[in-house]
């Protein structure tokens, strides 16, 4: 049983790495829909409110005295989302680039998917992560990549809307992103050339480093590097305090303003799965992945660590998604010039010196 | 003029990074999370009606179940938006209620011009016409929020005072006439 799992979840037949792709994508748009029902439930916690309780099944309020309570708090609420934004009509205003326009919210969701190919996300019983490409070495280059190319479906966007405010957003959103992929990118070096110690192999392989944060979590080893890093995550998804290109207070609605029903749902789905994959990128590389406190090693044998790994990983990436609405409740937006100011006169010194100190160290240890 | 001048502490290392004050920031929100909400589930929890508030206009009866309008039409003189129309009407001689000067035959409170103001309650000299605590009021027609009489009275029950001011009349009357012969 346990070795057939292992062939299936391992098998090159094209059949079945389609089936795993499926799979992986519809599970995190179901992430991504109950992240947008914990956006809304939490914004609405913090603002003393109830939130969305109301949507359920047809016909389960009709249950006499179980009603109510079948209604789970809304439980069904994403489905009632996406349903809405599928059936809606969906008019392309006369004025656009017709094919970019249509092509945007396309660009903008496939890079989010394509990246989550690359992340491991438990141990499997004989010791590989389970990954839609578990043993690519070139894995966090490769994220780095591929996730920063979503920042080209809202500049496409923005300028196939054909329209002053989503321009501006979407020049808002090129100019972040330069800004922040820097940073982003200097602050984890520290992180790999710790993890490429003499003798280490595929020390860029995502997998290899949660293994190695068996005994200590990098973001004790790095709390700067963590720190820089995570406050590129909120940039590099454009979340608040950082929503320059959506910013609907200044601009409307930002690069999407012209969108409306499946398209636009796309973008908000495209920006829920960038939150997905900045979550597990941080969690991958500094709190350890799937272990639950540092210095205790993976509990249990077999299926039960992966399971328990997994369950594990999951409860972070729930933390996270929920800390990305925290603190979007606390910090107003920056400026756009604090924006630029932060990303190229702090962060960006911040991240070179945190690898300089690095270098000194690891050349002093010898 | 004094003028109080106010030195600016410049701000310390950690001041500068910001992080405190985000953590601080991070706990607030927190705590507002943790509180209970502000708002209600609505039909289910309806909130508390203060006193004195001024909610759908209603006719009421007195403790005998008689209508207490005299249809003396001064809520219909008062009314700003014109909202009531009266028809006046004689009581037959041989019902219980005969001893009272008028009653209206018809009373229409037209709900779509009616602005809650309460000043046919603050004219009514019979203390006939309240505006008592419904606050939700829904109909599908034009003709449905037009409140007739009927459903002025549905609407409006019984008020539970002790006056019987036209019965106390008929009594003195009586007594008078008696004390004449």
């Amino acid at each position: 049983m346990e070795a057939l799992l292992l062939d299936l979840l391992r098998s090159p037949d094209l059949l079945f790495v389609v089936i795993r792709g499926v799979i992986l994508i519809g599970v995190v748009m179901t992430i991504a829909g109950y992240a947008v029902l914990l956006e809304r439930k939490a914004s609405a916690w913090i603002q003393g409110r109830l939130g969305p309780n109301r949507t359920t099944l047809p016909l389960v309020s009709w249950i006499p005295g179980l009603g109510s309570f079948l209604r789970l708090g809304g439980f069904i609420q994403p489905a009632a989302d996406g349903g809405k934004f599928l059936f809606k009509e969906d008019p392309i205003p006369g004025h656009v680039n017709k094919p970019y326009y249509v092509l945007a919210p396309i660009i903008a969701l496939a890079p989010a998917l394509a990246v989550l190919a690359m992340i491991p996300f438990t141990r499997l019983p004989d010791g590989t992560p389970l990954a839609l490409c578990p043993g690519a070495d070139v894995g966090v280059l490769l994220m780095f990549a591929v996730s920063s190319l979503g920042v080209y479906g809202i500049a496409l966007g923005g300028w196939a809307s054909n329209s002053k405010f989503p321009f501006l957003g979407a020049v808002r959103g090129s100019a972040q992103l330069i800004s922040y992929e820097l940073a982003m990118g200097l602050s984890v070096l520290p992180i790999f050339l710790l993890t490429s110690a003499p003798g280490v192999d595929h020390g860029l392989n995502l997998a290899v480093i949660v293994q190695q944060q068996e005994g200590v979590w990098n973001i004790l080893r790095q709390p700067l590097a963590a720190i820089v890093f995570l406050i590129c995550i909120f940039a590099e998804t454009n979340r608040h305090p950082f929503d320059m290109p959506e910013s609907e207070t200044d601009l409307v609605g930002g690069f999407h303003t012209e969108y409306g029903a499946f398209k636009f749902g796309l973008f908000f789905v495209a920006e829920y799965g960038h939150m997905v994959i900045g979550s597990a990128l941080f969690i991958l590389m500094f709190l350890g992945g799937w272990h639950l406190f540092p210095g205790i090693p993976m509990v249990g044998e077999g299926v039960w660590a992966t399971l328990m790994g997994l369950s594990i990983f999951a409860a972070k990436l729930a933390f996270f998604l929920f800390f990305f609405v925290w603190v979007r409740w606390t910090i107003p937006r920056f400026r756009y010039d604090q924006v630029m100011r932060i990303g190229w006169n702090v962060l960006l010194p911040l991240a070179v010196a945190n690898l300089v100190i690095t270098f000194i160290l690891l050349a002093l240890q010898g | 003029m004094a003028v109080k001048v106010i030195t600016r502490r410049p701000l310390s290392f950690l001041e500068r990074t910001y992080l405190p004050q985000i953590l601080g920031g991070l706990r607030i929100t927190w705590r507002n999370l943790m509180r209970p909400t502000v708002t209600l589930s609505y039909p289910e929890q309806r909130p508390p009606i203060p006193k004195g508030y001024r909610g759908v206009p209603t006719l009421v009866r007195d403790p005998n179940g008689r209508e207490k309008c005299v249809s003396c039409q001064l809520c219909e003189f008062v009314c700003p938006p014109k909202a009531i129309r009266i028809t006046p009407g004689e009581i037959p001689a041989n019902t219980p209620g005969a001893h009272v000067e008028k009653a209206p035959k018809e009373f229409d409170i037209n709900m779509l011009r009616c602005i809650y103001c309460g000043l046919c309650q603050e004219v009514c000299p019979e203390e006939a016409i309240w505006l008592q605590t419904q606050y939700s009021m829904v109909g599908r027609t034009r003709e449905e929020m037009v409140h007739n009489k009927a459903r002025l009275y549905e609407l409006g029950g019984t008020l539970p005072d002790t006056h019987f001011k036209w019965d106390h009349k008929r009594d003195e009357a009586e007594r008078q006439a008696g004390g004449h012969h």
